[in-house]
Order: C-alpha cells, then structure tokens, then sequence
C-alpha cells in the first residue's frame, strides 16, 4: 500500500481547454480522500489522471515512491470503479472480477481465493455464475467493487460509483464502502458531485472548482472555516446565505443591504472599512422576539422535512430584497407572508472580500 | 394500440392473404413441376398438384445434371455455390470488423478520411466496376478458382459501418475498465468486444451468406470451367439450352435445391438473427 502525491499537475487538452491549473498535495497511506466539486470542474479529469486514462500535461503523480506518468494504467496498481460500473456484460460475475487476475497470469487458486474471499465481503457468494445483467443495481456495484478489491491495488479511485443508484441504495453502500475502506485500509481517491457523500466518506476533502483546489481540509473543517465564497457555498446544504453589506464606521459590526439595524459581529480587522460579504448557514439562524433580532424575513415558502423545516424568504425592510433561507426546526410551523425576526449565531457568521471570494480573517 | 375496428381486421388480413399468395405460389408452382415428368410441362396447362416423378427428377440432376446444359451436377454446383457463399460472409465479416475497430478504438493520422473513403465505396458496387475487377483478378491468375470468385466481393462498406455503429454504442468505460484490467487492444479485442459482437456477427452473417449465395454476375464471368459453376448461373444455362426444349421438370428442381441452403440458414440462425436485429446486450 502507498500514498499518493500531485506535484504541480496541469491538464491542457489538446484543444486549448485547460482543465486543471496546477494540484500539489499529498495524500497519505491509507487515507480516504474526496474530490467534490460541480460538474466540469476537473474533478473526473484528475482521478482519470492517476488512472492513466488521461494524460499528464505538466508536473508529476506519484503512487508510493513511484512516477506513473509514463505507466500503462495496468502498471500503475490501481483498481477504478466506473460510475455505469463498466462491468463486462457477457462475462459472469466470477470472471468479471477474475479477468484483471488473469491477464496478470495469476495462478489459478490464487485466483479463485481471492474472488471467493471478496465475494465473502461484499455479499456475492450466491451471485458468481450470474451475468451482469441478471442483477440488481445495487448487486453490480457490489461486483464492481470486488473486481477492485481482488486486484488489492495500492489506491482505490472511484468515479462518482453511486450515483447510479436509488437514494435509499446509496445511502446504504456509502457506509458499505466506508466500512470496507476502514477494513482494507487502502488509500482511496473518490470523486462526487454529492456534498453529503464527501461530508460522510472523507478523511479530507478537496473542493475544485473550475481547474483549481479551492481548499483541501478535513471535512468539517471546510465546513466551519470555507477559503472562499465558492467553497461555502458549495459545501453545506441548503447553501449559506451570502449577505452584502458594509463594515460599519466603529469596525464593530456590519451593516447588511436591505438591513436596518447593524449586525453587531465585529469583522475581522482586515476587512477595513469598506464593502464585505457576509455568509450565514441557514442553520445558524434562529427565530426570536423583535428586539433581539439582527434581520427580519418574510416567509414565502417553507419546505418541510419532518426533522426540520426549510424557510426560503426575503429580508422585510430591502429594498432590493436580498434572499434568505433558514433551517428551523421541523416542530415550529410557519406560513408564507408571516415575518420572521432572527437571530444569528455570532461565531457561525463568516466574512468574506466580495472582490477575490476568499476568506477574511 | 388496441383499436377495435372489424372491418380494418377483415381488411388487413385480406391484403395479408393476397400477399403470401403472391409470395408462395410461385414456389409451390415450381415445387409441382419439379414433381412431373417433363412433357407435362411442355402440354401447356400447368399442374397444380405434385406428380409422381419427384424422387426420380431429383436423383437425375443431383446424380448427373441436365443433359442439355453439360450435364454438370446439380451437387457440384451446390458445393461451389455454398463455398463461395461462404467465404463471402466469413471474409466480409472479417476484415469490416477488424477496419471498424482501428476506426473506432484507435487515433491515427486521417482516420476520419479513411472512414469516409470506405464510406464512399457503398456507391461503387460490383457491376460498376466489373471490368477492372475482372482486369485484375485475371491478371493475378483468380480465374476458376474458389479465390476469384470470392475475394473481390468481401471488401464492404455496409459490414464496416454496421460494425462502426455499434462499436460506437459500447461504453467507453469498458475499454477503459479492460485497459485497468490489463488487457491490451487485441486482448480487449478478442475477449470484450468479438463476444459483445456476436449477435451482429450472426445477423450479418445471414444477411451476407445468402447475399453471397445469390450472386450472379460475377461467377458468369470469372468461370470457365465447369468444375467452379456455381447454382445460380448454372439454373440459367439450363434454360439456354440449344436445340432442345428446355428440361422444365430438372430446371425447377435444381431452383428447389438452390432455394434449400439460404432457407436453412435463416431456419437455423433466426432466433440470433432477430436478437442481433433488435437488441443489444450492455
């Protein structure tokens, strides 16, 4: 088993389009790391880089001591698990896992040790002499997962491998997969557009966004502490609220657009005195009486969950009427056209330069 | 569609009776005469009803042919044809399979010229360039040979591009999965993609056969001896027999016997037939 390590990596297709801008990080033995990130952002690009279905433009990936820029992607010792699966249709689930085996002239017992032990792990014992086609959605990622497993590479990649699935089945094999990550301890490199699949798989996170690492962090890190406004916005769900506003003259608080009375959480002191965005998560605002409140809301849809209920608003005294979502719990009821006055939670509210997107602190 | 209109039931199955009646009789009329003795063609009313001459007829042209037109026999000719027939297929669906995967599966330089060049050749059949074929073929010395009659008919744009097409349909995960997997082109070639193929393989190969077996024109021509006389030209030499009436009774059981083989094929090969027609397997 082995790390792997991104030196200065940059992808140009050969029309121009630059895909990625350059990714240095390592990813260490045994970690699970996850790439998420929206569609296009290079997410897919990248892991199809360490499996050496694209190839590297510039800098270098290294799995263990290894360069494998050069490497066939047979050589590299990685196992990849597509997101259709891309199991063989016409072979049956025993050589679907075995053919990588034995093009590796891998004896025949040990073959069959392997195959039957995975199948152990994942269910399958009943399902060898099937065809692909004969199972169920959740069946075939089970296969697809154990033709990775019996190959017992150096890295896992995985290419978005539930998003095939119904939600109820992709709940379940997200704990599958994490639990069989922990059992194996083989480094993993997982790509999502699914922030609820990153928040629960990752050890550490990567947010891409157009080509770049946004921030690499432990998952909740990057959720207490977003780099940028692109990042904050994209982990969390439903999405923070991002509030314009201007640092108010004493440095003191700020004062939000459409807002009348001035939120009193000081911005840090490299804001300045000028404009700032203000993010607040919609579980970080919470109902109470008029006087305490920081904002007012007019309610114009609730969407409720059950375990709690989504708010989507408008500030009351706007004037161009920034939106506002909160996150309130599922017992309260609330109505369309009710006001809400609300309160923020003042460690929970974020600042960003509304320039350049990053972070203030 | 469940629509529940009578008279379009009556109606439709009408032009669905007339239509096999066109179809059969013709067969059924040539199934009877194969079946009489010669002069009751010749009498001028056309039996309806099998005759008594049948295993005679056809012990005569399967054992020595039709006197008039050589006398080749009907099972030489069977032979020649099914050869021919069946190199055709092979040969077609060899080389179009194996041009349809560089086409697909692999970037060289002017591979979308080479696709359309091949493309383009649907235009040029056989019978418009017959001359120089036959040019060709004699000068490399093909004539009466199993080679002459086959070679020249195996190259095919329509077999490349089916191929081509459903190539295009195979996800691209698979190859990449068999290229992780370690196997390489030819590997991926033999182990995924030949056995994904094998229904379109079957189709074409019925569709090609009995193309094959059909062909006319060209073993008129490169044909000269009669040992390499294939059915179809053969039926037509019997009836240009001279000075003789034409032997009815022989000629329509020799056109039984031709019709035999591409029948049995399909028989034999439909249930993948209309497999490879209508589904894929993914």
């Amino acid at each position: 088993m082995a790390g792997l390590e991104f030196i200065g990596v940059r992808k140009t297709y050969p029309n121009g389009v630059q895909a990625i801008h350059g990714i240095d990080m390592a990813v260490a033995d045994g970690e699970f790391v996850v790439i998420v990130g929206p569609s296009g952002c290079g997410k897919s690009t990248l892991l199809r880089m360490v499996a050496g279905l694209e190839t590297v433009t510039e800098g270098e990936i290294r799995i263990g001591e290894n360069r494998v820029n050069e490497l066939e992607p047979a050589d590299r010792n990685i196992a990849m698990v597509f997101q259709n699966y891309a199991l063989y249709p016409h072979m049956s689930v025993f050589d679907n896992m075995a053919y990588g085996l034995r093009n590796r002239r891998t004896p025949r017992d040990e073959i069959a040790r392997r195959v039957a032990e995975a199948a152990g792990t994942l269910q399958l014992e009943g399902l060898l002499d099937r065809r692909p086609g004969q199972l169920s959605g959740g069946q075939r990622q089970r296969v697809a997962m154990g033709r990775a497993i019996v190959r017992e590479p150096e890295a896992f990649l995985f290419d978005e491998p539930l998003s095939n699935l119904d939600a109820k089945l992709r709940v379940q094999m997200r704990l599958e997969i994490k639990r069989l990550q922990r059992a194996l301890g083989t480094t993993s490199l997982y790509v999502t557009h699914d922030q609820v699949e990153a928040m629960t798989l990752a050890d550490r996170l990567i947010v891409m966004n157009a080509g770049v690492a946004e921030q690499v962090g432990r998952p909740l890190e990057i959720y207490d502490a977003p780099a940028t406004l692109f990042v904050a916005g994209f982990i969390g769900s439903p999405a923070m609220n991002f509030l314009p506003g201007t640092v108010a003259d004493d440095g003191s608080g700020a004062n939000l657009d459409g807002v009348d009375r001035t939120l009193l959480v000081a911005p840090p002191a490299s804001a300045g005195r000028g404009r700032i965005m203000v993010g607040i998560r919609p579980e970080h605002l919470e109902p109470v009486s008029r006087e305490e409140a920081a904002m007012e809301v007019v309610v114009e849809l609730v969407e409720a969950l059950g375990a709690d209920s989504l708010v989507h608003g408008l500030l009351a005294d706007g004037g161009e009427g920034a939106a506002v979502t909160v996150r309130l719990d599922g017992a309260r009821r609330v109505a369309a056209g009710e006001v809400l006055s609300l309160a923020v939670a003042p460690n929970h509210v974020h600042f960003f330069d509304p320039d350049d997107g990053k972070r203030l602190a | 569609m469940v629509e529940n209109r009578p008279w379009l039931t009556v109606f439709s199955h009408v032009v669905l009776c007339l239509g096999v009646l066109v179809t059969a009789l013709p067969i059924w009329i040539a199934f009877v005469a194969s079946t009489h003795p010669a002069d009751s063609m010749l009498s001028g009313r056309t039996p309806l009803l099998p005759g008594g001459h049948m295993i005679e007829n056809y012990a005569t042209v399967l054992g020595s042919g039709v006197r008039a037109a050589g006398s080749i026999p009907v099972g030489t000719m069977l032979w020649n044809s099914f050869v021919m027939a069946l190199m055709i297929a092979v040969g077609k669906i060899a080389i179009s399979i194996i041009a349809a995967y560089a086409i697909v599966y692999f970037r060289f330089p002017l591979r979308r010229t080479c696709f359309w060049v091949i493309f383009i050749t649907l235009m040029l059949p056989v019978e418009v360039r017959i001359l120089p074929t036959f040019g060709v073929v004699a000068s490399l010395g093909m004539l009466n040979s199993y080679w002459g009659l086959s070679v020249p008919l195996i190259a095919s744009a329509t077999a490349t591009f089916l191929f081509r097409q459903f190539f295009l349909t195979v996800p691209e995960e698979l190859a990449e999965a068999a290229r992780i997997d370690g196997a390489g082109p030819f590997k991926f070639f033999r182990d995924i993609l030949l056995p994904l193929s094998r229904t379109n393989i079957a189709a074409l190969f019925v569709i090609l056969f009995i193309f094959g077996w059909n062909q006319y024109l060209w073993p008129l021509l490169v044909t000269t001896d009669e040992g390499y006389y294939t059915i179809v030209m053969g039926i037509q030499r019997m009836l240009q027999a001279e000075d003789a009436e034409p032997a009815w009774h022989e000629i329509m059981a020799t056109s039984m016997l031709a019709m035999l083989p591409p029948v049995l094929v399909v028989v034999f090969m439909q249930r993948l037939f209309v497999k490879g027609l209508i589904e894929q397997e993914k």
